[in-house]
């Protein structure tokens, strides 16, 4: 069970690195958004610190919203997803193993870019660090939870504005209590509450989203 | 082995078939006929468990397949029309990839061996967007030669085959009867198998 997890994974792995474009799509939308957003605005350090928490946040969450339609579409159409489905291996290990790579390849990154892209944005040293934090707690959320969406709209053509639409309600706590962490830290203030919430989301996430995800796919297959 | 209890299929609102039953015992080759958009492919899906039937059952080794699907995945193997194939991917990492879905990590020579019975064996490390689609289907026989499948469900597995390659499959489902597999299989073109087949005719009134 575990080889098969490790096996999809490195498969995924080795997929996406013969891709490397549509790799560093997400990565380049984020930096570009949070670049772009001081052009717009007056850039005074004051106002680009109050506006970092959101705007980096917000724009990590658009990057990941935008890599999810990958996650199952190309299995999908050419049929190797009917053969995850026909593994004698639980299909939500193996539906685990496709997150992960999802993670490792959109998420990860975002968190490695995350402090250039933070101090960039003026964020004081310590926020900074809870940036980097709330990242990495979060972003695994938001490819859990976006696998429950993309495994219920991969049958649908142009899917995505659906997909949005399922997901994005789902995906506001967590923007909410990310970006409220990074905002807090900035104040000087504790943000223990805010992590651990975080956290917890990402426990629950980790233990019913590949359930949940798994169920999905055997209903869209069943149409 | 397999067994098929009064099972209905509605597409669209369209009555497909309805109170189909048949069963596959051991060594037995069991051919789907019947005209296009009879519901063959539905069929074999419900077989695979894939799809839901409307009503009936499919039945493994005498459980449903849906409670059990474990044994019975780790039992059968599915062509179905779409490739499964990578095109990043070389023909060896293809054939690999298939088998750890189904966790078979076998030796080298025995995957080399497969690939060359059905001809491709120059191109293990070519990608498998540099290839034919015969070529592809073909790497589908390398996988279903490997999986140690006692039931193998095709369908429509000449597609995109030349005549080395339709005889290819015929030899190898004679070899799979003649091991005591059982084959499930829909086609267009005529397979020439020179053994018993017993038939399921889809689109008049069905019969098992």
């Amino acid at each position: 069970m575990l080889t098969a997890y490790y096996h999809l994974l490195l498969r995924d792995l080795r997929l996406a690195l013969r891709s490397r474009h549509e790799l560093a799509n997400p990565l380049i939308f984020f930096v570009l958004v949070v670049t772009l957003f001081p052009l717009a605005v007056t850039p005074t350090p004051e106002a680009l610190q109050t506006m970092a928490p959101g705007v980096i946040w917000v724009s990590a969450l658009l990057a990941v919203l935008l890599s999810l339609d990958r996650l199952f579409k190309l299995d999908y159409e050419d049929g190797s997803l009917d053969q995850l489905m026909l593994s004698p291996n639980p299909l939500m290990i193996l539906v685990l193993a496709k997150v992960t790579a999802h993670w490792l390849l959109t998420g990860l990154p975002l968190v490695i870019i995350a402090p250039l892209l933070g101090m960039f944005m003026s964020l004081p040293a310590d926020a900074v660090s809870v940036l980097i934090y709330s990242l990495l707690l979060g972003t695994p959320v938001l490819s859990l939870v976006g696998a429950i969406g993309v495994s219920l709209t991969v049958a649908v053509n142009r899917g995505g504005v659906l997909l949005s639409l399922i997901i994005l309600p789902l995906y506001i706590p967590i923007l909410i209590f990310g970006a409220n962490a990074v905002d807090v830290a900035s104040d000087g203030l504790p943000v223990t509450g805010q992590l651990l919430f975080l956290g917890a989301v990402l426990a629950l996430a980790l233990s019913l989203a590949p359930l949940a995800t798994s169920v999905a796919l055997r209903i869209t297959a069943s149409r | 082995m397999l067994e098929a209890r009064s099972l209905e299929c509605v597409r669209d609102d369209r009555l497909l078939f309805n109170d189909l039953s048949f069963s596959v015992a051991e060594s037995e080759v069991l051919q789907i006929e019947g005209p296009n958009g009879s519901g063959k492919t539905s069929l074999l899906r419900i077989i695979c468990g894939l799809r839901q039937a409307e009503a009936g059952q499919v039945l493994w080794q005498g459980e449903s397949i849906l409670s059990n699907r474990e044994d019975y995945y780790a039992s059968m193997v599915y062509i179905g029309h779409l490739p499964c194939i990578k095109g990043d991917l070389t023909v060896l990492e293809n054939v690999r990839s298939l088998l750890d879905t189904r966790s078979l990590t076998l030796a080298s020579a025995e995957t080399e061996a497969a690939l060359t019975k059905v001809g491709l064996a120059s191109y293990e490390d070519v990608p498998g967007k540099a290839l034919s689609s015969g070529q592809r289907r073909r790497i589908l026989l390398a996988f279903i030669e490997l999986s140690r499948a006692k039931l193998w469900i095709l369908d429509e597995p000449l597609t995109a085959l030349d005549v080395q390659g339709v005889a290819l499959m015929e030899s190898m489902i004679m070899e799979h009867k003649q091991a005591g597999g059982s084959v499930i299989f829909t086609t267009h073109h005529g397979m020439q198998l020179e053994c018993e087949m017993s038939s399921v005719q889809l689109g008049r009134k069905a019969r098992s």
